[in-house]
C-alpha cells in the first residue's frame, strides 16, 4: 500500500453487513473482498471497552460505531489516530444533516448519496474541505444540477408522452 | 425498476438462496437492457448493478457502461458514471485507460461540479499512465482562481504526485502563493501537497524552510482568533488545519536549528492553550507533541510534551491513554528520566482491560526498569505475567529475566524468575538454570518452588526440565527442609522419586524431558540414601526403546557397577557457570582437547595441555573461549600462566561444557601471551570432538 492519509473506509452493520466501501489504494475485487472481510470479522469481535485503534497488517485501524453502524478506516502507521476521529465524526454529521437525523436505513437507500457526499469531503484519501457549511452546499448545488438535468423527462413522463 | 424499489424488493428476501434468485433475475434483465443500448435506463441500471455490487455480486459487466454513462453530456449519467468506475474499475484493468479523455474533457467543463467529478476520480484511482497524461491539466487547475477546483486540484496533484514522482517539480510554480489563500479548504489541501512534496524530496524540502514562518503566522491565527462558526469544532478553530500545519512544521523543524527555533513559541503557545476537554484539543496536543519530540527543540519544551504525555496517561479516555503510551515508548531511549517520573502511571496501565494497551504498557515498563526500581517493578510485572492473556506470556517471562540477569542481585533474581519459569520457551532453558545455579544462597527456595511447579502441572515442558534438573541437583535440600524463604516442604526421598519416575512414563514428557529426569534421578543416588531404588531404575531404562535413554541408562549403570569409586565426584554439585567472553574467530598454536567420560550427558569436561615448542616461554598466557548460545561454558582456573619453553611443560586446563540440547560440541578459542616481550594473540576454532562427547 502506498503511502496515503486514508487508505480505505468501510461502513458496516452490526451483522457484518457492508453500507459503504471507499477504496483509495489499488486493490482487485477479490482482495477487497478479503480484507472487508477479514477486518470486519476483526473489529466485531471487539468488546465495547475496547480502545478505538488497533494494528491490522501493516496499517492502523481507527473505528467508531454510531448506533447500529460501524464506521472503519485504515490509516499509515504515522498518522494521528485522534484527528481520525474527528474525521469520522465530520462524515457522520455531514450526513447527519444532509438526511436530517441519519439512520442506517438512509444510507442503504441513499447509498450513492453518501458516496457523494463523502467525496465532497475527502479526495485521495485526504479532508479537501474543512468547512462543514461549504461540503453541504456543494452538494446541495450537485442536487440542483441533477434535478435540473432530469427534470424536462420527468414533467413528460407525468402528461404520459413518453 | 427503481433503484429504491429493488433495494425494498431484495430486502425482503428471507434467505440467501431468495436473495441470490431476485438478484440473478435482475442481473438478466439489466444484461439485456446494456445489450439494448438503451441510454435513458443505463444510469438507472448501474446504479441498481452498484448495489448488487455491494452485497457481494459480481458486477464486471457494466464496467463498460460505467464509461458510456461517464461520456454522456447528463450530470447524473456522470454522478453515477464516476461513482460506478471508482467503485468497479481499478488501474490494473486496461478498460480503466479509456477513461482517459473523458475525463481530460471534463477537466476542461464549463460546470465546477463535473470539473469536481473528474477531479475526484483522478485523485482516487488514476494510473500512472493517466497521471502522465492529464497532470498538465491538473498543474493548471491548481492556479485557478475558483477555490472549489483549486482544493481539489491540490489532492489531485498529490496523487499524481504519489504515482508518478518525477512530475513533482512541474508543480513547484504553482506552489508559489498557495498559503494566501484565505479559503481553508485550499490552505489545508495545500498543505498537505507541500508535505507531500517536502517528505519526497529533501531539495523541496529545503526550499520550502521558508515558508515556517507563514506557517506559524496562519496557525496564530487560528488560535488567536475568535470565534468562527464555519470552522469551529468544540470551540476550536479549523483543528484539521491545525494538525496538519504542525506536521509540516515537525517535517520542516526536523535537524534544523532556524526552522526550529522560529516554531518554538508558537509549539509552546499551542500546548498550554489548547482546551483538553475533547477528543479534539487532545488530538491537536498529540500532534504538537509528536512535532516537539522530533525537531530541534530545547529541553523546556521538550520537558512539558512529556508531561503532556503523562497527562494523557491519567485521562478517562481510553484512546488517549493508548496514544500516550505508544508515544512514550517511541521517546523513552531519548528522554529515559523524563519518563521515569510516569512510572507509576505505566505500571497502572498494566491493569487496563485493553490488549493493545496493556502491550504497550508491558513494553514500556521493561525499558524503564532499571538497579533502583527493580523490586517494586517486579512485583507489578510478576504479578501481570500472572493474569495476562497467554499471547503475552512468553513474552512477559523473557522481558523478566532479562530484566532480573541485567539488574536484579542474586537473591532477587531467583525470587522473581521461579514463578516467570512456568512460561518460559525452550530456548530459555539453558539460560535460567545457569541463573539458578548462580543464585547459590536460593537453592533451597528454588528447588522447593519449583518442585510444587511440578506436583501442580507437568505439562509445560520447558518448566518440567527446569525444575526435573533442579531435583536431581538440589535434591537433598529438599528433602531436609532447608527453604527460608517460606514455609519448608516435607517431603520424602521416595516421594521425591515417585515425582521424577512420574515424568519418566508420562505420556506428557518429551524424550528431552525424560533424559532430564533420568539424569535427575541418577543424581540423587550421591543425595539421597535410597540408593537402590535408584539403581532399580537406572536398570530397567537400560532396555528402553528410546535409544537416548537406554545409552544413558547403561552408561549410568556402568557407573554403579565398575565405576562406583567415581560416582560422588562425578555426579557432585555443579560449580557457579560464569558467562565466557565470546572473541573473533581462532588459529591454535597448540593445543590438545580430550573428554572424559561423564555420567550427567549434559556436560562434557574437556582438558587443554598447552605446550610451547618455541625457544622462549610464553608468560600472561591466557585461554579463552566462545561458544553459541545453546552451551554454557566454565572456565576452570589453568594450572599455570606460563607455557615454558621447548616443550618443558603442559599447562593443564578444565573446560565444562554445559550442553543440554545436545548440539554438536565446538568452540572458538582465542590464546593471548606474551613471547620475547610483545603480546601476541591467536584464534581457532575447535570442532572435531568426538560424538561422545556431546550426545
Amino acid at each position: 500500500m502506498y503511502k496515503n492519509s486514508i487508505n480505505f473506509m468501510l461502513l458496516f452493520s452490526r451483522q457484518g453487513k457492508l453500507r459503504l466501501q471507499k477504496w483509495y489504494v489499488p486493490l482487485s475485487d477479490k482482495e477487497r473482498k478479503k480484507i472487508s472481510r477479514d477486518l470486519v470479522q476483526t473489529i466485531l469481535a471487539r468488546k465495547p471497552k475496547m480502545c478505538s485503534f488497533l494494528e491490522w497488517r501493516d496499517l492502523k485501524i481507527v473505528y467508531k460505531r454510531y448506533a447500529s453502524l460501524y464506521f472503519c478506516c485504515a490509516v499509515e502507521d504515522q498518522d494521528n489516530e485522534l484527528i481520525t476521529l474527528e474525521i469520522i465524526h465530520r462524515y457522520v454529521e455531514l450526513l447527519d444533516k444532509y438526511f436530517g437525523s441519519v439512520c442506517e436505513l438512509d444510507i442503504i437507500f441513499n447509498f450513492e448519496k453518501a458516496y457523494f457526499i463523502l467525496d465532497e469531503f475527502l479526495l485521495g484519501g485526504e479532508a479537501q474541505e474543512t468547512s462543514k457549511k461549504n461540503v453541504l452546499k456543494a452538494i446541495e448545488q450537485a442536487d440542483l444540477l441533477q434535478e435540473e438535468a432530469e427534470a424536462p423527462r420527468s414533467v413528460l413522463e407525468e402528461i404520459g408522452l413518453t | 425498476m427503481l433503484l429504491r424499489e429493488l433495494i425494498r424488493t431484495i430486502r425482503t428476501a428471507r434467505t440467501q438462496a431468495e436473495e441470490r434468485e431476485m438478484i440473478q433475475k435482475e442481473c438478466a434483465a439489466i444484461r439485456s437492457s446494456f445489450r439494448e443500448e438503451d441510454n435513458t435506463y443505463r444510469c438507472r441500471n448501474v446504479a441498481k448493478l452498484l448495489y448488487m455490487h455491494m452485497l457481494g455480486y459480481p458486477a464486471h459487466f457494466g464496467q463498460l457502461e460505467c464509461l458510456k454513462l461517464i461520456a454522456s453530456q447528463k450530470f447524473t449519467d456522470k454522478r453515477i458514471g464516476y461513482l460506478g468506475a471508482m467503485l468497479l474499475l481499478d488501474e490494473r484493468q486496461d478498460v480503466h485507460l479509456l477513461m482517459t479523455n473523458c475525463i481530460k474533457n471534463d477537466l476542461n467543463h464549463s460546470t465546477q461540479y463535473v470539473q469536481g467529478l473528474a477531479l475526484c476520480t483522478l485523485g482516487c484511482m488514476g494510473s500512472s499512465e493517466m497521471c502522465r497524461d492529464l497532470a498538465g491539466e491538473v498543474e493548471k487547475l491548481l492556479k485557478t482562481s475558483n477555490s472549489y477546483l483549486r482544493k481539489k486540484a491540490a489532492l489531485c496533484a498529490v496523487h499524481v504526485i504519489r504515482k508518478v514522482p518525477e512530475l513533482m517539480e512541474m508543480f513547484l510554480p504553482a506552489t508559489k502563493n498557495l498559503l494566501s489563500e484565505k479559503n481553508h479548504g485550499v490552505l489545508h489541501t495545500s498543505v498537505v501537497l507541500l508535505t507531500e512534496m517536502c517528505e519526497r524530496s529533501p531539495d523541496m524540502l529545503a526550499h520550502f524552510r521558508k515558508l515556517v514562518p507563514q506557517l506559524v503566522r496562519i496557525l496564530k491565527n487560528l488560535i488567536m482568533s475568535g470565534y468562527s462558526p464555519e470552522h469551529d469544532v468544540s470551540g476550536i478553530s479549523d483543528p484539521f488545519l491545525q494538525v496538519r500545519i504542525l506536521r509540516l512544521l515537525r517535517i520542516l523543524g526536523k535537524s534544523d536549528d532556524d526552522s526550529s527555533e522560529a516554531m518554538n513559541d508558537i509549539l509552546a503557545q499551542v500546548a498550554t492553550n489548547t482546551e483538553t476537554s475533547k477528543n479534539v484539543g487532545n488530538a491537536i496536543l498529540y500532534e504538537t507533541v509528536l512535532t516537539i519530540m522530533d525537531i530541534k527543540s530545547e529541553s523546556g519544551l521538550r520537558v512539558l510534551a512529556i508531561n503532556i504525555l503523562g497527562r494523557f496517561l491519567l485521562n478517562n479516555d481510553k484512546n488517549i491513554r493508548y496514544v500516550a503510551l505508544t508515544s512514550l515508548l517511541k521517546t523513552v531511549q531519548t528522554d529515559h528520566n523524563a519518563v521515569q517520573r510516569h512510572r507509576s502511571t505505566i505500571v497502572d496501565c498494566l491493569k487496563d482491560l485493553d490488549v493493545s494497551i496493556k502491550r504497550r504498557a508491558m513494553e514500556l515498563s521493561f525499558a524503564l526498569v532499571n538497579g533502583n526500581n527493580i523490586r517494586g517493578m517486579m512485583k507489578e510485572l510478576l504479578y501481570f505475567l500472572d493474569s495476562c492473556d497467554p499471547e503475552f506470556k512468553a513474552d512477559c517471562a523473557s522481558g523478566v529475566f532479562l530484566a532480573a540477569e541485567k539488574y536484579g542481585t542474586d537473591r532477587q533474581t531467583s525470587l522473581h524468575i521461579t514463578p516467570a519459569g512456568s512460561y518460559v520457551r525452550d530456548d530459555s532453558v539453558p539460560n535460567l538454570i545457569q541463573l539458578i545455579t548462580n543464585s547459590v544462597e536460593m537453592h533451597a527456595y528454588t528447588v522447593q518452588r519449583l518442585y510444587k511447579a511440578l506436583l501442580d502441572d507437568i505439562s509445560q515442558q520447558p518448566l518440567v526440565q527446569v525444575a526435573s534438573w533442579c531435583t536431581g541437583e538440589y535434591g537433598d535440600l529438599l528433602v531436609s527442609g532447608q527453604c527460608e524463604e517460606e514455609e519448608p516442604i516435607q517431603v520424602t526421598e521416595d516421594e521425591v522419586l515417585d515425582v521424577l519416575e512420574g515424568l519418566l512414563v508420562s505420556n506428557l514428557s518429551t524424550p528431552v524431558t525424560r533424559g532430564y529426569s533420568l539424569t535427575a534421578i541418577m543424581k540423587l543416588s550421591t543425595r539421597f540414601s535410597s540408593v537402590n531404588r535408584i539403581k532399580k531404575v537406572v536398570l530397567i531404562y537400560g532396555s528402553s526403546i528410546d535409544v537416548e535413554l537406554q545409552q544413558r541408562a547403561v552408561e549410568y549403570n556402568a557407573l554403579f557397577k565398575k565405576y562406583d569409586h567415581m560416582r560422588p565426584a562425578l555426579l557432585e554439585r555443579m560449580p557457579i557457570m560464569e558467562k565466557t567472553a565470546a572473541n573473533g574467530p581462532t588459529e591454535i598454536v597448540q593445543t590438545n582437547g580430550e573428554t572424559e567420560a561423564n555420567p550427567n550427558p549434559n556436560i562434557a569436561i574437556i582438558t587443554i595441555h598447552a605446550s610451547n615448542a618455541t625457544e622462549a616461554d610464553m608468560t600472561d598466557f591466557v585461554f579463552q573461549a566462545a561458544v553459541p548460545k545453546t552451551f554454557q561454558l566454565q572456565l576452570l582456573s589453568p594450572s599455570s600462566n606460563v607455557v615454558p619453553a621447548l616443550n618443558q611443560g603442559t599447562v593443564t586446563q578444565v573446560i565444562r561444557v554445559l550442553n543440554p540440547q545436545k548440539v554438536s560440541l565446538s568452540f572458538t578459542n582465542c590464546l593471548t601471551y606474551t613471547l620475547k616481550g610483545s603480546p601476541v594473540q591467536d584464534l581457532a576454532e575447535v570442532n572435531n570432538f568426538p560424538p561422545q562427547s556431546w550426545q
